[in-house]
């Protein structure tokens, strides 16, 4: 409930008058969930920017997968991220078998929720698309039938890079991609994924050059 | 029905005159379509379109309220500042400038709102100007210094204060004498400027052969911009009633105005080279971005102001 007022009165009106977000390859997006989207990090307005994508409606069906050891270290962050941005928060160290991140998405998977992911793990410093971790095949392996969309977001980083508070209103933009084909092995498919985003990188670069 | 015409107050003719040419375009571009269905004529039916919906949301913007007006020119400033930094290329330590570079927009709308004269003359090219570099020094980061505070400083005087002359003529009193308003000033100014931008384009279009400044802008033509400065010359006799000029005066102004139109279009078109893009951005189908429109007043407004400041206003702005 809270969710959708603040989308409806404050983040999409920042989204679109101060940022100017645009979005780029919509038709690519599934009509129905669970579906999951993969995408480069370099900004906590990553996962702003995509969550305004969608309609309002549509918040509650989708989860910003996040750092436990970054978002829930306090309670006040915990709860203002859990319940304004419906994150699901996994490990990233000290994984055993009940925490374990795969059995945590594929949990939010199979009750009918879309999940964002960004593969790279954390965000990048330098506007580069660093490695993709592993993880992601895992997940894919185990739900075949999965939806993988990529996603390349573009100048998020310039405009509240890691480490900075405010926000430049630079004009970001969203490059929504259609899904590559997944298959071989997890290192294949994770190259396969990491390809899929650097070329809408590319493509995006090029567009603007004459 | 020429009675009723008169009739209307100088605004008002002026948004008659402008959907008289608006309609007559969409005429014209419908018969060609009918004429010659073989041609692409999509660009200029994009061209068109956007036309329609800038010129209605800027005479509305206009018409209204002058605190509404200012707000819409504020907006102006900052979207055009927005496209300006996109493009660049920035650094990280950048971020702190460019923060303040922005609030320099409110700030310098404020001052044209209390009417406040000395200040929005000074505040960018003086106060911005040497605040701008401290900021960038406050992150310790010397290489790219110097490019970091002349990109900068460069984008705040073009948008921000260029075009914030377009707020302050909007708040000039009414000249006394013949009850020319602010606002009609501003739609002489921002019609004649875009009229201008049209009459290049289309004499360009059609007798265009010599390229004036290939290396800068490929399709500009010393046909286009001849043609284009003496057409606008000759049509401004028609915006004669919304200002307090003679006809010799106004058709020196508007000579004045097609060179610096030009000027301003080039300039930017140059920094689109340096930086290597087509457009700034894609938000106006047919035109590019918003600063591929507004590159114009950029240069128009600061010298229109200053033309009417310099013989209408004469003692009169410092006392506000």
């Amino acid at each position: 409930m809270f969710q959708k007022l603040f989308f409806l009165l404050v983040v999409k009106p920042f989204m679109k008058i101060f940022i100017g977000l645009r979005v780029y390859g919509r038709q690519n997006l599934p009509n129905s969930h669970p579906f999951i989207i993969v995408a480069n990090h370099s900004s906590h307005l990553d996962t702003l920017s995509l969550l305004s994508v969608f309609p309002i409606k549509d918040l509650s069906k989708i989860q910003p997968v996040a750092a436990g050891d970054y978002f829930d270290r306090n309670k006040a962050l915990s709860f203002l991220t859990h319940h304004l941005f419906n994150i699901l928060t996994i490990p990233r160290s000290g994984i055993n078998r009940e925490n374990n991140p795969v059995d945590i998405m594929k949990k939010a998977i199979d009750e009918g929720k879309s999940l964002i992911i960004f593969p790279e793990g954390t965000r990048s410093l330098t506007g580069e698309i660093g490695h993709f971790r592993r993880g992601i095949a895992h997940l894919i392996m185990e739900i075949p039938s999965l939806k993988v969309i990529p996603v390349f977001l573009a100048n998020m980083g310039r405009s509240l890079p890691k480490g900075e508070y405010l926000p430049i209103p630079f004009f970001c933009e969203i490059v929504i991609g259609e899904p590559p084909l997944l298959q071989g092995e997890k290192s294949e498919m994770v190259q396969a994924l990491e390809n899929s985003v650097r070329g809408l990188k590319q493509s995006y670069e090029q567009y603007y050059r004459e | 029905m020429l009675q009723e015409f008169n009739k209307l107050s100088a605004i008002n003719q002026a948004g008659v005159l402008i959907l008289a040419i608006l309609i007559g375009a969409t005429l014209i571009i419908w018969m060609l379509k009918k004429v010659q269905p073989q041609n692409n004529w999509d660009e200029l039916v994009n061209r068109v379109k956007s036309w329609w919906i800038m010129a209605l949301v800027f005479f509305g913007a206009v018409s209204l309220n002058k605190n509404i007006s200012l707000i819409f020119f504020a907006l102006l400033s900052f979207w055009s500042l927005k496209e300006y930094v996109t493009i660049l290329k920035t650094r990280r330590a950048d971020h702190w400038a460019l923060i303040l570079a922005f609030l320099a927009v409110p700030l310098q709308f404020y001052w044209i709102y209390t009417g406040w004269y000395g200040m929005f003359l000074i505040f960018i090219p003086v106060y911005m100007f040497l605040f701008l570099p401290i900021s960038l020094i406050l992150a310790q980061e010397p290489s790219g210094f110097l490019e970091s505070s002349a990109k900068i400083q460069w984008g705040l005087i073009a948008f921000v204060y260029g075009l914030s002359h377009l707020g302050f003529l909007l708040i000039l009193p009414n000249v006394s004498a013949k009850l020319i308003s602010g606002q009609a000033l501003l739609l002489f100014l921002v019609i004649i400027t875009e009229m201008n931008d049209v009459f290049q384009y289309l004499w360009g279009k059609t007798i265009g052969v010599h390229k004036i400044l290939p290396k800068i802008s490929p399709k500009k033509t010393w046909e286009g911009f001849v043609g284009g400065v003496l057409t606008t010359t000759g049509f401004s006799i028609f915006l004669k009633f919304l200002t307090p000029f003679t006809n010799g005066q106004i058709m020196l102004i508007s000579f004045t105005l097609a060179i610096a139109g030009f000027c301003g279009d080039v300039v930017m078109s140059a920094v689109k080279r340096d930086v290597g893009i087509k457009d700034f951005s894609t938000v106006i189908p047919g035109h590019g971005g918003m600063l591929d429109r507004v590159d114009s007043l950029c240069y128009t407004a600061p010298v229109f102001f200053h033309i009417t400041a310099y013989f209408y206003f004469q003692g009169i702005i410092p006392h506000f």
